[in-house]
């Protein structure tokens, strides 16, 4: 790696080029921060009123008349408008909560910190990415308001369903503003892997090896990969999704339909090279959503166990294959879908394949932790409860990963369990435990700990009380994407079930509000932070909290230690940065 | 710390409901359907032995290690270790799909039966019907044209076939007990499921593609069809039942029906 | 999007729309290195071949399930366009050649030369949409058609990135401020250029072989 070319540019001026309009990585990265924030705030109503409906089918509520005339006659939520609410429910948590804080918050802030840059490769398109992104989040959100409001296909977006406007209401203007939104995002995304990527291979600093980088920034990189090679094919996808729609073309849809009583013109298209497309990308796409957070967890649980992460050679090997397998798994999303049962054993294969460099980092989690001395600060009850919430996760999937077992849990609520504990809970906190580990170092002042402790433990016990049921639902054949449980009479039995998760759910979403009194009360009024208040190793703890405009103050930082050296025997302190001197372990017997 | 006992009890709450079956699979009614169970019951034993001891460990390292002034000891890993629960995690994974490859190919990748009695499914946005061939034999043709729901014509059947005018039309499946049934399934729109619980079978069903589910119900008794796939604004009313009965009320129906024509 | 206000800060080309990733990685004001730029470039590729690829094994696939594919044969001006568009990227080579032996008139000439070529093939390419229309093919006329104009839109969205980058890099040898620090500039934008190139050379086979 080269050192980086100094410039000597200015400190930015003005409101608009300091906080809107910024170049520096760090202003944007917590620009992608807060509209995950608010994208997550709009995601979780979502959530809520979809709880409330499976539990409530037939309840007038008067404000759903003010907000939907059409869609919620008389208060009661119709049909159509339940699934449009659980269509942008998952799209805006994937999208613009999980595939934005994760990497272009965190990544964004702290990727060139610690790899001891001034910024990234290209600022300004990292800008123009942020400020793309949250166009296609306006898009998105604009699907709300037109005529036949939000679609209703789900994220996944199947045609015929998503691609001929007949087959519902939303299906129309709002399909259409859906996949637009999801292109725009597409073309955001790209623009930051490209900087991600180049930055990592090309700015790192002096002493500053490959496998002396931070497992954050590992994780990152990979990412980044995924999203570039991903996003690129969703792109493409949509593309055609829209040509099917608008110009009469059919990639995806047959001969020999009939909608609304209408004989369709289209014929020869194939709905299943739509699913083949879509989990191309949208199997890396969770791959994306989870990885910073395992990088998140590997850092802090390495941090507050004063210890070195364990196997952090395997550790690099496990998030290297999840990547490289991510791309090799999509099929089985599909096991039902009619492709070929061959490819559906190949793809099995694959996917248990897949579930082995899970499992090592997980051993290597509580490898880490063994024989440890830890302290347990909020941002470290996040990574632990990571581990858990993973586990339980990651082993529902073994149950999907077998088509022979499928046959029975495909689009069961298994299946919503699974990736739920996955993405809706071990990723979140992932976010959680990186914003409470980088607040001091992002806002120079520390969150509240009694807060953030409480907060915790009820999010902790809520999820695992809104998302473990669903796996028993599952195995009562529970399907998924129901608006109501009321016409199956073995539906009618588990209602008592869907009644507790939704009571959890209010319960967890309620306290998150400590969460936010936390983060924003903190920004203002919180204890002052030092440089380093964790005593962590990494180089966003030799600047200061928060960080000048260019990060080390126009210094190249001269690494000589790899970034997880806590508790080495003979080493005056328990840890040693990585930018202390090469005989940090043991220093001269004359010391100064 | 607090977070390990919090992680012990929420380990023990959850393996109880797996293993007190309160909320369970329906009994199964084919041969299908039992080596299915076993193969479950196989991977919720290994993934509910790796979950505990995952969890418990978990809950180990931070009782144990919790900071009580102790230095903290220092280790990179142990290469022995990793090859030792890398190596296991991938023979039980894999394991797992070698016998469940089994019931896999039975389903979808073994000769079909000649003498599977050929049923006809169309599911439509909201509605699943189903079709036999009558007393010759034969499906008559069909055209998309002739579609009739109001007159009772969901298939299109058209007049000038005579092959047709004993098919039988069903808005719910009839099958015989034991008797291998050949389930040909179209969709007139947008992609449905065909899911039966007790058979412990679903498969989608694609608008432009012709897809054949081989199965065989030895229990008599009436089970739910949900529809198992979104497909629009009333998926969760998509509704049917198969009722399996004794061969010899199968055939008192299907003459009924031909009578009623 | 606005520029930078500083005043060392080079003001870059607009990002083209559809496109959207900015005529090659390297044209930020901060001075990325050219290392970064060329790898900046390099990810852009792979992100721009994932993107055809999808296309192309959408084309494969749909040609396969279905018998309503009619034959597209290609018009003559296509081939026309591939010379141009062959001729254009041989150009910006001779452009680099002489900047490399500090010719910088010859520079000036090849590269604008160039430019035009490219601008050219872009011309040349609604000419024949036009001729198809004429005919009656249209996007939804034939699965051939629709994969004709979907590659064509593709890759031709590409060529106007592609275009703005020359044209920037042409605008600054002329007003003569293509100055040292400005040569990854040229590398990147020719870079881009011929991948482009090549990206068409590859449609053509796909057409001629299956189309």
């Amino acid at each position: 790696m080269s050192a980086p070319v100094v410039h000597a540019h200015h400190a930015p001026q003005g409101f608009i080029r300091k906080y809107v309009f910024s170049l520096d990585h760090k202003v944007i990265g917590i620009q992608y921060y807060f509209l995950a924030l608010f994208s997550v705030l709009i995601g979780m109503s979502l959530s809520l009123l979809m709880r409330f409906h499976m539990v409530h089918p037939d309840a007038k509520v008067a404000w759903f008349a003010h907000l939907w005339p059409t869609a919620a006659q008389g208060g009661i939520m119709t049909p159509e408008l339940y699934l449009s609410l659980m269509t942008m429910h998952g799209t805006i948590m994937v999208f613009f909560v999980l595939t934005t804080a994760p990497q272009s918050g965190f990544g964004n802030y702290f990727l060139p910190i610690q790899i001891g840059a001034e910024d990234m490769a290209f600022p300004v398109l990292n800008m123009l990415s942020f400020w793309t992104t949250l166009v296609a989040l306006v898009v998105m959100v604009s699907a709300f308001f037109v005529q036949g409001g939000a679609p209703l296909a789900g994220w996944t977006a199947y045609p015929p369903l998503s691609a001929v406007p007949q087959t519902g209401p939303g299906e129309g203007l709002g399909q259409t503003l859906w996949i637009v939104s999801i292109a725009i995002f597409c073309g955001a995304s790209l623009m930051g892997a490209i900087n991600f990527i180049a930055t990592l291979i090309d700015l790192r600093c002096q002493g500053m090896s490959l496998m002396r980088l931070p497992l954050t920034c590992w994780t990152w990189f990979v990412t980044a990969i995924l999203a570039l090679l991903g996003f690129a094919v969703l792109l493409a996808a949509g593309v055609l999704l829209i040509l099917d729609r608008s110009a009469g073309t059919s990639f995806f849809i047959p001969a020999g339909l009939m909608v609304s009583d209408q004989i369709l013109n289209h014929k020869g298209g194939s709905p299943l090279l739509w699913q083949h497309l879509f989990w191309f990308f949208g199997h890396p796409e969770v791959y994306i959503a989870i990885l910073p957070g395992m990088g998140v967890t590997s850092q802090l649980l390495a941090t507050f166990s004063r210890k070195a992460v364990y196997g952090y050679r395997a550790m690099v090997y496990a998030i290297l294959s999840i990547g490289f397998l991510g791309f090799m798994v999509w099929g089985h999303h599909m096991f039902m879908s009619g492709m070929s049962p061959y490819s559906a054993m190949a793809f099995s294969v694959l996917t248990m394949a897949i579930g082995v460099p899970s499992a090592i980092k997980t051993f290597n989690w509580i490898g880490t932790l063994w024989g440890g001395k830890i302290h347990f600060t909020t941002a470290m009850m996040f990574a632990l409860g990571f581990v858990s919430l993973f586990v339980t996760g990651g082993l529902s999937g073994i149950f999907l990963g077998q088509p022979a077992l499928d046959l029975y849990f495909h689009d069961t609520y298994f299946v919503v369990g699974h990736f739920h504990m996955i993405m809706g809970v071990a990723a979140i906190f992932g976010m959680f435990a990186g914003t409470f580990y980088w607040f001091p170092k992002m806002f120079g002042r520390m969150m509240n700990e009694t807060l953030g402790k409480i907060h915790f433990y009820v999010t902790f016990v809520g999820v695992y009380a809104i998302f473990t049921p669903m796996h028993y639902l599952g195995i009562a054949g529970n399907p998924r994407r129901y608006s109501d449980f009321t016409n199956f009479d073995f539906l009618g039995k588990l209602l008592p079930v869907h009644n507790f998760m939704t009571q959890a759910a209010y319960g967890t979403a309620a306290i998150q509000i400590l969460f936010f009194i936390n983060l924003f009360w903190s920004m203002k009024y919180g204890k002052k932070a030092p440089m380093n208040p964790w005593n962590a190793t990494t180089l966003e703890w030799t600047i200061p909290s928060p960080p000048p405009f260019d990060n080390f103050g126009g210094q190249h930082p001269v690494v000589n230690h790899g970034p997880y050296e806590y508790s080495v025997p003979g080493a005056p302190r328990d840890f040693i940065m990585q930018t202390d001197p090469p005989d940090a372990a043991n220093p001269p017997a004359t010391s100064h | 710390m607090l977070l390990a006992p919090i992680v012990w009890v929420l380990t023990v709450v959850i393996i109880y409901f797996f293993a007190s079956k309160i909320w369970w699979f329906p009994p199964p009614i084919s041969q299908h359907g039992l080596a299915y169970d076993e193969q479950f019951m196989r991977t919720l034993v290994v993934t509910g032995i790796i979950f505990f001891f995952a969890q418990f460990a978990l809950g180990w390292a931070i009782f144990r290690y919790r900071d009580d002034g102790r230095r903290a000891s220092h280790s990179h890993g142990n290469n022995k270790w990793e090859t030792i629960w890398t190596s296991a995690t991938a023979i039980l994974f894999v394991g797992l799909v070698l016998t469940g490859t089994k019931i896999w190919v039975a389903v979808h990748l073994s000769e079909p039966d000649p003498n599977a009695i050929p049923i006809e499914l169309m599911a439509k946005q909201f509605a699943f019907s189903f079709r036999y061939p009558g007393p010759d034999g034969k499906f008559g043709a069909t055209d998309l044209t002739q579609v009739n729901d109001a007159a009772g014509n969901p298939f299109g059947l058209v007049d000038k076939d005579p092959a047709g005018k004993d098919d039988i039309v069903s808005a719910s499946l009839k099958v015989p007990a034991g008797k291998p049934i050949k389930l040909i399934m179209h969709s007139r729109d947008v992609i449905h499921n065909f899911f039966v619980r007790e058979l412990r079978l679903k498969q989608d069903i694609v608008p432009g593609m012709e897809i054949p589910l081989y199965f065989q119900a030895d229990t008599p008794g009436t089970y739910e069809i949900p529809c198992s796939e979104l497909c629009g604004l009333g998926h969760f009313q998509m509704r049917s039942t198969m009722q399996v009965m004794a061969e010899a009320d199968f055939e008192k129906w299907k003459q009924e029906q031909a009578a009623n024509k | 999007m606005p520029g930078s206000i500083t005043s060392d800060i080079i003001r870059p080309p607009a990002p083209p729309r559809g496109g959207g990733y900015g005529g090659g990685g390297g044209q930020d004001g901060r001075g990325a290195s050219r290392r970064a730029s060329m790898t900046g470039l390099m990810v852009l590729l792979a992100a721009t071949t994932m993107a055809f690829a999808a296309f192309t094994s959408a084309f494969v696939v749909r040609r396969g399930i279905s018998n309503d594919w009619v034959a597209l044969p290609l018009r003559p001006i296509v081939w026309v366009n591939t010379a141009v568009l062959l001729g254009s990227s041989l150009l910006l080579e001779l452009a680099r050649r002489s900047l490399r032996t500090g010719r910088r008139t010859g520079f000036n000439r090849y590269w604008t030369a160039g430019t035009v070529l490219g601008a050219l093939f872009l011309v040349g390419q609604a000419m024949a949409w036009l001729q198809l229309n004429r005919e009656g093919i249209f996007v939804a006329t034939n699965p051939s058609s629709s994969f004709f104009y979907l590659l064509t839109a593709a890759h031709g969205l590409h060529i106007v990135g592609g275009l703005s980058a020359l044209a920037y890099v042409d605008v600054q040898a002329l007003r003569l401020r293509l100055g040292p620090g400005k040569r990854t500039a040229v590398d990147v934008s020719a870079l881009f250029w011929h991948f482009v190139d090549g990206l068409w050379l590859f449609l053509m086979a796909l057409f001629l072989v299956w189309g």
